[in-house]
């Protein structure tokens, strides 16, 4: 057998910025190579959406999940407490952790306690967001992707630009020069040869790794059972061979019963990829038990806060609403135009731009800069297939998070307010900027402004005469 | 019939032109006009910047310009989105809940109030338009049939449909300053739609997207004629 493929460059898990958003903005935006890939996956999902939205009564079934995901936020504790009663009845070890350096420190005890030294990963946003990778290797584990797309991304040392497409920023010949890089081989350059590429080195990981860690799409209260929605087959691998499965679920992803969970999984890609169903739903209950002929010897849930239960109650409680289809970030502009790369966080998109400074908190960097990142148009919350009100959250966000960078822009609102609060004040503004209009008016248009208008004039002119000719 | 005409903060700094084809459409269609004089802002501009706290004075003032019973008629879907969808919220638990509530129950965009009661200003136009579906008329308001309907009630106005006129044209308010690079290439995108489109010119029920578009189409050499819907139906 030859030897498992490892990671590429070693990731710095989402470092603080060192440009501020709009810098990279606009290096997203000089990427002629990116956009030709953002601009094909988007097409994709819009094709489907319009075809489900034909096929199936998507409105009505939007609402449904509404009200389920609604109710179960609602009854967060009492779910929580049913799903882990469940789950430790079923022969399953429940942890419960408070935040991201708990939930690491759980997976890299238990891998020390069981002499693992290689980790087989399926896809998770939650170990994305806990940087669970970055942890095992410096317990000193292997730790290998096994999603076709987060392994591209491993190898790239890159982040996922999308919630379930991770790669999706990439394309085929990008894909094709990072295979060879790793594994020395020429390879033709066919979507096929690549796959199957993949798949030779990958079940070398499947076959020898000690301890499988996936994520949870959903968990069934009643039943104990977890969920685990993909499409590749990677996940019912890493699920079922390794000795050890660990499960790590964000605590807010638990369904009551299974009237509920079947509804959820039904509308779950449709949203994400336009598509009637998913290729593999594993449904997992307990570990392997007497007489049963597959399935891991222990399983392990981890259920995340990480500022999850902070959120209930709040005028941001919609936000763990979210089934993490990922449709908002395909339906918005803004990440149709830079992708995800360039919000420097897990969660890219409307929902990122919303769960960032939530679970980060309000003062970060990122938290600051990512809530306007948006036109407000609204697209992500039409595209939500549990219609999250994602552009009212961004408002309300805007209005939370610290902005030291912008102390221009809150004189600038105060002096606003001062002044439009008056009509008499207002008059004067009304014919300052008349006037001004004329001065800086050539032939009914004005190429410059000053002060704060030349950043409107940075990509525009300004029609002085209206309507413009 | 009687209502309030809400003129809107960009029309009177950029062009006032747009309020008064306003006027002219509603007076056309038989409807009697009041422009209060105390307006000055609906105060989106602050709310949706993150600045609620200075909003709220200057929204406050719109609350006292348009009491009364009568229906606030607003050329523009944002300003009407901010009313009715906002001022819920930006009074929410404070003592003008009720009266913004009220207040937003009666404004509406001008397409809108022309469409609901069948009204025909009979403009004279003829030609041909192409209509950009502004976000927050499409899906806050949730309004894609009246302005059609208002476009196919004018004899001899052939209306031609673009490629994703439901795509936002990156304006976005502060947006449009704050990352004017991704603004400028959604602009790009809306310009080459709507020209492609092959109609005399864009029309929309929202100054401010036709001024990104206007401003972005002529930095890049896009050739395009923009007007405001009321200006059309003001012809």
């Amino acid at each position: 057998m030859s030897e498992p493929p490892k990671a590429g460059a070693r990731p710095v898990a989402y470092p603080d910025a060192v440009e501020p958003l709009r810098e990279r903005t606009r290096e997203a935006l000089a990427d002629g190579e990116l956009a030709g890939n953002l601009a094909t996956a988007a097409a994709t999902w819009g094709a489907g959406r319009a075809r489900i939205g034909h096929e199936h009564p998507f409105a009505q079934m939007r609402e449904r999940t509404r009200e389920i995901r609604r109710g179960n936020i609602g009854r967060l504790p009492e779910l929580l407490e049913r799903l882990e009663a469940q789950v430790t009845e079923a022969g399953g070890v429940v942890a419960r952790v408070a935040d991201s350096d708990a939930a690491c420190r759980y997976v890299t005890d238990l891998a020390a306690a069981r002499g693992a030294s290689l980790v087989a990963k399926s896809k998770s946003m939650a170990t994305e967001e806990i940087k669970l990778n970055e942890a095992v290797e410096e317990a000193g584990l292997r730790v290998v992707e096994t999603d076709l797309g987060e392994w591209i991304l491993q190898l790239a040392g890159q982040h996922p630009s999308h919630i379930i497409a991770p790669a999706v920023h990439l394309n085929k010949s990008q894909v094709r020069d990072l295979f060879m890089a790793e594994s020395g081989d020429d390879l033709p350059g066919d979507r096929e040869a690549l796959v199957a590429h993949a798949r030779r080195r990958l079940r070398e990981v499947f076959a020898s790794a000690d301890i499988g860690i996936s994520g949870v799409n959903l968990a069934v209260a009643d039943t104990g059972t977890l969920c685990v929605v993909e499409n590749e087959g990677n996940g019912r691998l890493v699920t079922a061979l390794p000795r050890v499965h660990v499960a790590v679920m964000g605590m807010e992803r638990v369904v009551a019963d299974w009237e509920e969970a079947a509804h959820v999984l039904q509308i779950l890609p449709m949203a994400a990829i336009g598509d009637d169903a998913a290729t593999y739903v594993n449904l997992i209950t307990g570990p392997r038990a007497p007489g049963e002929a597959d399935g891991p010897e222990e399983l392990h849930l981890v259920i995340l806060d990480g500022g999850r239960a902070a959120l209930r109650g709040t005028e941001f409680e919609e936000a763990l609403d979210c089934i993490r289809c990922g449709a908002c970030l395909y339906a918005c502009p803004m990440w149709r135009s830079v992708g995800g790369q360039a919000y420097g966080s897990p969660y890219s998109g409307p929902i990122g731009a919303v769960l960032t400074p939530l679970l980060e908190g309000m003062r970060g960097e990122r938290s600051s800069e990512l809530p306007f990142l948006s036109s407000l148009c609204g697209a992500c919350h039409e595209a939500c297939p549990a219609g999250i009100p994602l552009h009212d959250l961004l408002v309300r966000l805007r209005a939370r998070v610290s902005t030291p960078g912008t102390r221009r822009d809150r004189i600038l609102f105060r002096l606003w307010s001062r002044a439009w609060r008056h009509p008499v004040l207002y008059g004067a503004t009304r014919w300052g900027a008349r006037l001004g209009l004329r001065l800086v008016g050539r032939g009914g248009w004005a190429r410059r402004l000053p002060g704060p208008g030349a950043a409107w004039t940075d990509q525009r002119d300004l029609p002085t005469r209206w309507p413009p000719r | 019939m009687r209502v309030l005409l809400m003129r809107t903060c960009l029309a009177d700094m950029v062009a006032p032109s747009v309020a008064r084809a306003a006027r002219t459409a509603l007076e056309r269609a038989g409807v009697e006009v009041v422009v209060p004089r105390g307006q000055t802002c609906c105060g989106q501009p602050g709310w949706s910047s993150g600045h609620p706290d200075q909003a709220r004075p200057v929204a406050r003032r719109a609350l006292r310009a348009f009491r009364g019973g009568d229906p606030v008629v607003v050329p523009s879907g944002s300003c009407a989105a901010m009313v009715r969808h906002g001022y819920p919220e930006l009074f929410a638990g404070r003592p003008e809940e009720a009266e913004a509530r009220e207040m937003a129950e009666r404004t509406v965009e001008l397409s809108q109030y022309l469409a609901r009661d069948g009204l025909r200003p009979r403009p004279a136009g003829s030609g041909s338009v192409t209509y950009h579906d502004s976000c927050h008329m499409l899906r806050i308001l949730g309004e894609r049939e009246s302005p059609r309907s208002v476009i196919a009630g004018v004899d001899g106005m052939e209306l031609r449909e673009m490629q994703q006129t439901e795509v936002c044209c990156g304006f976005g308010g502060t947006f449009s300053v704050s990352f004017p690079e991704v603004s400028g290439r959604l602009g790009d995108e809306k310009a080459r739609n709507a020209a492609a489109a092959g109609a005399d010119e864009l029309v929309a029920c929202d100054l401010s997207c036709l001024l990104h578009i206007a401003g972005r189409a002529r930095r890049t050499g896009i050739p395009l004629r923009v007007r405001h819907l009321a200006e059309v139906l003001a012809e």
